[in-house]
């Protein structure tokens, strides 16, 4: 079993071949494109819960299962810089999820995109996310993680962008990668700054690598600017990578625009995986992040340093927000989007006041209910011709029955009833460990608002879409606003329809995945907490919570009912067409649906900032440089025309005269030398008159 | 072995005026043969040469009287500049396939400045080194006004009269230099371990450096960059950033810096502070361009930045780094302009953004579209292709010397994905490209849209070259590497620089 290692690259591999393939085909080729893609995820699906399975078996007293494989990639100059895989629970745990939940998603594609000419294409998109997401479970090293995230994120641009004809579409997936690369900026600084401090980039390497106690100490004790441990600035600068692959406030505005990709997309990537990888990567460098000179956490609780401190704070701000602005949304998907930021906030809460088992298991549980959620959202658009704005829906209830059922077990899981939906214990954990982290209780009280929001909005959902008396014709206030999601022919009149079984079936294999969840991590028997730090032996089955368990639990169950009967009291009396919040809070409810307005904020201040810089660069070297240029020729030009000036009248004037004597000389010569005979005796005979002269003299002496 | 690169090259383009006037096919495949057999024995030179130390090729006296000597000599930073320029020569040739205009002329200048690239990359004689550097000057300004578009008189006599500036104070350097160690040589290793006195090296430096660096792109003396690369013909625009602006670079940091170390100890913050101006200002300046090729110009300019601040870290990961980063720009690069220049606007005969927004190009040539994209990932320095790495190495050398420097290169990282993606979406992604799919928009005659087989094979040696290194750059960081313990870099070293 622990031989899996060796081979564990072959998850990553297998979708990327199946992409690699896929480039090569012809549009037309769908199906076998289809079923590559299908296949390859099965295929990945089945090694990871071989993976799986070797983790179950920790050896007695070691811990957790950390099986590692390193490699070396290139010199970096005096040391190679070293690549590697990793098996640990929290990456198997992860890869049975990504692979289980992507092998559905993949499958329901074939019915959503069946209409779709380039189908082809969108597999290969889907192959190609997967591998990169795969390949950034499997690293033991943080640049090969972050090459997986950007990776993930070249995916991601292209199939949100994959309608690209939509304007609003190119517009979302250059802004989803433009943002969330502003969090990879400090990202990558992160990794630069460790590698310089640790002079490794490995995870973990036989005691040697960046998250085991040697390099962990040496980054505590070092502080840098204003006395902030150097490990806490490193832990802060890898946060931002996780904030805007995450959707954290206040990278959190990309998110919601991508639901402009397909919605399996939407599914995959912006709700079940790629969103998660910012909790993941904080799961994975949790020993960084809770590194701390002594041991101020107690056992079992996770400590309290500076740098989980900002994740508590970001996830609760973040769950809150978002849930608020999930209140006033009108399309679907965009409900379901702020509901996925507002859940990675209360995964990033669990991360920061009870660890990575808290956290990284509402990951799991959400990502198979907004998974499932997702895809009903995608059953129901399929279903209603392309139709997004839920106060146009309407008593889909009869319509879609199965697709109902099923949404409403995503939405009763995500709302947190309880007992036997994973939602409930999952989100119930988090509040518990925030309850009880002792720095301050406000996120415990935002996060049971945030509760109350949760309930509340997707009551109001679900009302809306399933429940509402149909109205067909209803012109709404929001139809200009989504006249860009009109792009699809729309049926003419034909009525909402079940959609086919392709896709129905993935829906119910996810309902009951979710139901089922809810028996790893309840109090009784906490198995993924054991999982997950190593102590499946010491497990056992009983009531091991605290009391204060049992008060959390009973003011989450109050929240749901509060949030469930205030909605469904709202708008079931209320008239059709119209919204109850609305018409109670305009003002409050236009700033809601207008997101806060934080995209203007951003565009009237860094967009516009970055806009006049950028202009002020190009004017610059338009007219300044260009000028100093211009000047230096006009300056050349200017001693050019001095320089013939001086020539002509100094130098060139004495060559002149000089000229005109040596002509005059040349005339005298030529003057001597005229051919007369009577001048040449006569010269001849000067001559020898001047010889006989200079004999004589010469002679006398 | 590596002689004949030039030679080669020469030679061929001596022998296109053997052609008639007329034959352009025979001059295109004269000029491809010559161009892949300078490749051929510039990687079969460069295997044979393992190791990255530094081999003396030919030695030869040549102007006794000074101790000028006929020196040719290589280390990994030759070596891999060499294949450089094997590969911009080769791909350039395919993109020029379609020269009507004087067709052999245009290929003798090409050659001729291709023998003279290889020259200077192979010259460890100072004077020897300068006389090919000037040779690749002249070329080039015909190269830009004969073929050229845009403003080609104005673009070409601008570069000229900038190399040349730049010319005259590496000269000026040079002579300097010879004349204060009185050693009676040019040759470069000799020289390098001459320690001149600090106060002439205060004031050499930085002449030497800026006269070499104009080339490179260093801010502010980088506005012939974009200029000339918009005005020059296609070939001539990949050759510039592929490979001419890797001559200052590659002056900078195998003359300036080798001879004058204690000269760059002091003025290294100045110039790293500029190398990293030029990364941000150029990605900001490529953000508002409206002529597509302006947007690869500045481009240029940033990443060349990112060569220069890798020379001022002066550790082995910064001007490893560097040396790569100069490798991947030429690639990178020369696909950028290959695409625009070739692909885009020899067919759309424009390359005003704006433009090109409403032609639906996307669609109307799908093969120019997903180059572009390809190359603009990696030209944001995406994971997987060799810009990444190269990046990579810059920044974590930079961090140990200039950390607040590193930051603010960052900064101009993130901006290359703003202008690449703006740049991207505006020339191929806008428009409504639903309606009447497959018909060509009007414009343009049929057959004239298809994208032709040597762009075809041509963008796709660049790009796998990209992939393998950024996937393997082991592949040329195993020559880069060792060449910085060769003796040349013992001035660097002993002033505890290196």
């Amino acid at each position: 079993m622990k031989g899996i290692i060796n081979s564990l690259w072959l998850i990553p591999a297998l979708p990327l071949l199946a992409a690699g393939i896929i480039a090569l085909m012809k549009r037309p080729q769908r199906k076998p494109a289809a079923a590559l893609a299908i296949g390859s995820m099965a295929l990945a699906f089945l090694v990871s819960c071989v993976a799986f399975v070797a983790t179950l078996q920790p050896e007695a007293g070691k811990g957790a299962v950390q099986l590692t494989h390193n490699f070396a990639w290139f010199d970096l100059g005096g040391s190679a810089l070293r690549l590697g895989w990793l098996l640990d629970p929290l990456t198997a745990g992860m890869l049975v999820m990504v692979t289980f939940v992507g092998s559905l998603i993949f499958i329901f594609s074939v019915g959503y995109m069946d209409h779709d000419e380039n189908l082809t294409r969108f597999f290969g998109f889907l192959a190609l996310f997967a591998a990169a997401m795969l390949g950034l479970l499997i690293a033991n090293n943080l640049l090969f993680l972050f090459m997986c995230w950007e990776l993930v994120g070249v995916a991601s641009y292209l199939l949100i962008g994959f309608w690209f004809h939509k304007p609003s579409a190119a517009a979302a997936a250059k802004k989803a990668f433009i943002t969330t690369r502003i969090g990879d900026l400090g990202f990558f600084l992160g990794i630069v700054w460790l590698y310089h401090e640790t002079g490794t980039l490995l995870f973990y390497d036989n005691g040697a690598g960046c998250l085991e106690q040697g390099a962990l100490t040496k980054l505590v004790t070092q502080t840098t600017v204003g006395g902030m441990a150097v490990s806490t600035a490193i832990s802060l600068l890898l946060f931002c990578g996780a904030v805007g692959k995450s959707g954290q406030l206040p990278l959190h505005v990309w998110l919601p625009d991508a639901m402009e990709g397909p919605t399996p997309v939407s599914a995959l990537i912006h709700a079940a995986t790629m969103v998660a990888a910012g909790v993941f990567l904080v799961a994975r460098v949790f020993p960084l992040m809770g590194a701390a000179t002594a041991d101020l956490g107690l056992e079992g609780h996770s400590p309290h340093t500076t740098a989980l401190t900002v994740v508590t704070w970001v996830g609760a701000c973040t769950a809150v927000f978002a849930a608020l602005i999930a209140v006033a949304q009108n399309d679907i998907k965009r409900i379901l989007a702020f509901s996925t930021v507002s859940q990675l906030g209360y995964m990033m809460l669990g991360l920061g006041v009870g660890g990575p088992a808290v956290g990284m298991f509402h990951l799991l549980t959400h990502a198979f209910f907004k998974a499932l959620l997702f895809l009903g959202a995608g059953s129901v658009i399929h279903g209603s011709h392309h139709e997004q704005d839920i106060r146009r829906m309407g008593g889909l209830r009869k319509l879609m029955p199965i697709t109902f059922a099923a949404y409403a077990v995503g939405m009763m899981a995500l709302a947190g009833f309880p007992l036997v939906f994973s939602g409930f214990w999952s989100k119930d954990e988090v509040l518990h460990a925030a309850m009880i982290w002792s720095p301050s209780k406000l996120p415990f009280l935002l996060g049971l608002f945030g509760a109350v929001l949760t309930a509340f909005y997707m009551t109001r959902q679900m009302w809306f879409v399933f429940f509402a008396p149909r109205a067909e014709s209803a012109s709404s206030p929001g139809r200009a606003a989504h006249s860009a999601s009109h792009h699809e022919p729309q049926g003419a009149s034909s009525s909402p329809h079940e959609s086919p079984r392709v896709m129905t079936l993935p829906l119910v294999i996810l309902a009951v995945a979710t139901v089922l969840l809810s028996l790893f991590a309840t109090p009784v028997w906490p198995w993924f907490h054991a999982y997950l730090g190593g102590q499946l032996d010491h497990l056992q089955v009983g009531w091991s919570a605290d009391s204060a368990a049992g008060l959390t639990m009973l003011l989450s169950v109050l929240a749901v009912a509060l949030g469930v009967s205030a909605s469904w009291r709202l708008y079931s009396r209320g008239k059709a067409g119209t919204d109850a919040v609305e018409r109670l809070f305009p003002r409050l409810f236009r700033a809601l649906q207008g997101r806060l307005y934080v995209d203007e904020f951003y565009a009237a201040t860094v967009f516009r900032l970055n806009a006049a810089v950028a202009v002020l660069s190009d004017w610059a070297d338009r007219f300044v440089w260009s000028s100093v240029v211009e000047l230096a020729a006009w300056l050349a030009k200017g001693l050019a025309w001095l320089s013939r000036t001086l020539d002509e009248s100094g130098i060139n004037s004495g060559f002149d005269a000089g000229c005109v004597e040596t002509r005059g000389a040349g005339g005298f010569a030529s003057r001597l030398q005229n051919g007369q005979t009577q001048r040449y005796l006569r010269i001849l005979g000067a001559g020898v008159v001047v010889l006989v002269v200079a004999i004589v003299w010469m002679g006398n002496n | 072995m590596l002689a004949w690169t030039l030679y080669i090259s020469f030679a061929a383009a001596a022998a296109m005026f053997l052609l008639k006037p007329d034959s352009r096919q025979g001059a295109r495949v004269l000029a491809l043969v010559a161009a892949l057999a300078g490749l051929a024995v510039g990687v079969v030179g460069a295997v044979q040469h393992s190791g990255g130390g530094l081999v003396t090729i030919q030695k030869l006296p040549w102007v006794p009287t000074i101790g000028a000597e006929y020196h040719l000599a290589a280390d990994g930073i030759s070596l891999t500049l060499v294949i450089l320029t094997g590969l911009a020569a080769v791909v350039g040739i395919l993109f020029s396939w379609n020269v009507e205009h004087r067709t052999r002329e245009f290929f003798a200048f090409y050659l001729a400045l291709i023998g003279g690239v290889y020259g200077v990359f192979l010259s460890f004689d100072l004077l020897l080194l300068f006389v090919f550097y000037e040779i690749a000057i002249i070329p080039k300004y015909f190269l830009i006004a004969i073929w050229g578009s845009t403003r080609r008189e104005y673009a070409a006599m601008k570069l000229a009269l900038y190399s040349f500036i730049g010319s005259a104070m590496v000269l000026a350097g040079l002579v300097a230099a010879y004349v204060v160690s009185g050693a009676q040589t040019f040759n470069l290793i000799e020289l390098a371990k001459y320690p001149f006195p600090v106060a002439f090296q205060n004031w050499v430096f930085p002449l030497v450096f800026v006269g070499f660096a104009i080339l490179a792109g260093l801010w502010p003396f980088h506005t012939w960059a974009p200029t000339g690369h918009s005005a020059a013909p296609t070939a001539a625009s990949m050759l510039l950033a592929g490979v001419v602006m890797k001559l200052g670079a590659y002056g900078c940091l195998r003359v300036a810096m080798t001879l004058f170390p204690e000269g760059l100890a002091t003025w290294r913050n100045v110039f790293g502070g500029l190398a990293v101006v030029g990364i941000v200002y150029g990605a900001l300046v490529a953000l508002t361009q409206r002529d597509f090729k302006f947007v690869i110009g500045y481009s240029s300019v940033s990443h060349m930045g990112f060569v220069l601040l890798g020379l001022m870290t002066l550790s082995t990961i910064g001007l490893s780094g560097a040396v790569l980063q100069m490798f991947s720009h030429g690639v990178i690069a020369g696909l950028l302009f290959g695409v625009v220049g070739r692909m885009v606007y020899d067919r759309e005969h424009t390359r005003d953004l704006d433009e090109l927004q409403g032609r639906r190009l996307g669609r109307a040539m799908p093969f120019a579209a997903v180059t572009f994209v390809i190359a603009g990932f990696a030209s944001m320095g995406l994971p997987g292709f060799s810009g990444f790495v190269a990046e990579l190495k810059v920044l974590i050398g930079a961090w140990q010397t200039f950390p607040k420097l590193a930051v603010i290169a960052g900064v101009g990282i993130v901006l290359g994905v703003a202008y690449t993606l703006r740049t991207v979406q505006k020339a191929f992604f806008s428009g409504d490209l639903e309606d009447v799919p497959g018909t060509p928009h009007g414009g343009h005659g049929a057959g004239e849209g298809t994208i032709t087989l040597p762009e075809k094979i041509g963008a796709a040696v660049l790009i796998a070259t990209t992939v393998v290194i950024g996937l393997y750059p082991k592949l040329l960081l195993d020559w880069i590497v060792p060449s910085f313990s060769t003796p040349l870099f013992d001035g660097l070293r002993k002033g505890g620089l290196l």
